[in-house]
């Protein structure tokens, strides 16, 4: 082999990796449920292919000849665990689809994909919610499992762990790899996009991008809701989630300046944001709202928008932000969206009156632990020349941050506040 | 359950800062231990002296050593320490990514011995 063919046949099954990993998993699992062995099946396959590849030139039908070979290697791995009457029934399902599958796709024609049915399987109720995100990540688009566990902090074992226990759990549970029903399908989905949003916000926390992987992350994420999206264009809220993580994304660059340190919002330079991912988030958000059926991503998407409209045309549009963050408030128990909506009303009617809008969540104990209600709350508080309670305040903020630039941004502001 | 966060940095990097950029890198840390504290999480720490001033006691053959030094010369010492009290190893790792050392140095979590009734 030599290496210009080497790199061809890899670059080959890289791009089918990306495209066709989580059709051909959920493909070849779909009938016994067992991720697991689809997963080693077609990571062998991968293997062969690029042993073959480079000697004999890449297939016309790359995902074709990935699933042959996947679906044998998969009758082999069966033939080797299991033994007498099992082999028979066990057998008997696989062959029965994938025969004719495998038939089909070897003469061009288009796997049918599953994919859909398999992100649902991975955000199934009975799944642990913390795993949902990780489980989509490795069974839908391939990521290998340390690269997944560093982002989600924690060590490769434990990942491997949770995420084979994810699968074993698909497959005894009886989890079933199907779009939901018309009447169940919202709620469902739901789970489906919470957990890539889960996926993208582990992202978001390195926006210089230093960290590969974790700016791999949003990507991942953003791929994810464009298949939601395309596979299920009536959904409102699908387009609203990829519109709200469209507009996030298009800020990356703004996110910190040259020195690598944290710049707010409110003082980026609009001219560093992506033009284009914006239009692109806007048109999803306009698609959606043509849905008529609102919901939480489309009002954050919304806010985002309003947000950067006001920047871009210096128009004052803090009353209709606040009636956005007195919706979202409306139909989530998020702390969050209070922490957000006090700050917008330190806009529209002064830092007094939100300080007394945060007042109102104070004794929520899921925010003893929050860096930015702390930093709201100290940012407020200065504000409203309470120093030495926005000196404390700042002290919790910077104890809780984990990113360094944050915390010296942070750091700043309380510095700056000893003048007083 | 306990862990033992032992906090590992290169004491010739600490060395290699000005007065102005070791205050810097020192200021932090107050608010971190602050933060442990108000978690309910926090049950102790220190700051250690560098590994020069340490000495390292051993009985082999009836025979007391006494080494200057570490008992183990690494690439990273040992530099201090925080014992804190958290629900698992998932908060004690975001603990563990919270504090200062960790984006400029290691910080190595070990669950403490859980004594048996």
């Amino acid at each position: 082999m030599t290496s210009l063919e080497g790199d061809a046949a890899r670059k080959t099954a890289d791009a089918v990796a990306r495209r066709s990993y989580g059709k051909l998993v959920a493909f070849l699992a779909a009938r016994t449920r067992d991720v697991t062995a689809a997963e080693d099946a077609l990571s062998e396959a991968f293997a062969s292919a690029l042993a073959d590849w480079p000697v004999n030139g890449c297939p016309r039908n790359p995902e074709g000849w990935l699933l042959t070979v996947a679906r044998r290697k998969l009758i082999d791995g069966v033939r080797r665990r299991q033994t007498g009457e099992a082999v028979g029934t066990q057998l008997q399902i696989l062959t029965e689809g994938l025969e004719d599958a495998a038939a089909q796709a070897e003469k061009d024609m288009e796997l049918p994909d599953k994919r859909l049915a398999l992100l649902f399987a991975c955000a199934h109720p009975a799944i642990e919610a913390g795993i949902r995100a990780p489980l989509m990540l490795q069974v839908v688009l391939g990521l290998d499992g340390e690269k997944i566990a560093s982002a989600f902090l924690v060590s490769p074992a434990a990942m491997r762990k949770r995420l084979s226990r994810a699968k074993e759990k698909i497959q005894q549970a009886g989890i079933p790899f199907s779009v939901p029903e018309r009447e169940e399908l919202p709620e469902r989905l739901d789970t489906v996009l919470a957990a890539i949003y889960a996926g993208f916000a582990e992202g978001w926390t390195d926006p210089s991008g230093t960290d590969a992987i974790r700016r791999d992350l949003t990507e991942e994420a953003i791929f994810l809701a464009r298949l939601v999206v395309e596979l299920l264009p009536q959904e409102a809220e699908g387009l609203g989630l990829l519109a709200l993580m469209l507009h996030a994304e298009a800020r990356r660059a703004a996110r910190r300046n040259v020195d690598g340190e944290y710049v707010p919002f409110a003082e980026q330079d609009p001219r560093l944001w992506n033009p284009q991912m914006i239009e692109e988030a806007e048109s999803m958000l306009l698609r959606a709202s043509k849905l008529e059926a609102i919901g939480r991503y489309q009002l954050e998407a919304a806010l985002q928008s309003a947000h950067v409209h006001r920047r871009l045309s210096g128009r004052n549009n803090w009353a209709e932000v606040v009636q956005l963050y007195d919706a979202l408030a409306s139909i989530t128990d998020s702390p969050v969206v209070l922490i957000n909506r006090a700050l917008a009303i330190a806009e529209l009617d002064g830092p007094q009156a939100a300080v007394e809008a945060l007042q109102d969540i104070a004794t929520d104990e899921r925010l003893t632990q929050y860096q930015p209600y702390w930093a709201a709350r100290a940012e407020l508080l200065s504000k409203t020349g309470a120093y030495d309670e926005a000196r404390e305040a700042y002290d919790m903020a910077i104890g809780l941050e984990h990113e360094p630039a944050v915390r010296t941004f942070l750091q700043k502001r309380q510095a700056a506040l000893l003048r007083h | 359950m306990q862990y033992l966060l032992m906090l590992h940095t290169k004491e010739s990097d600490w060395a290699s800062l000005t007065a102005d950029q070791q205050r810097e890198r020192s200021l932090p840390y107050q608010a971190y231990m602050e933060a442990l504290r108000k978690a309910g999480a926090y049950l102790g720490s220190n700051r250690l002296l560098p590994v020069a001033n340490g000495r390292t006691v051993r009985i082999a053959n009836g025979k007391t050593q006494v080494l200057d030094g570490p008992y183990a010369d690494t690439k990273e010492q040992c530099g201090g320490y925080v014992l804190i009290d958290v629900p698992n190893l998932d908060t004690a790792l975001s603990w563990a990514a919270r504090c200062p050392t960790a984006s400029h140095g290691a910080v190595e979590v070990r669950p403490v011995w859980q004594m048996q009734g």
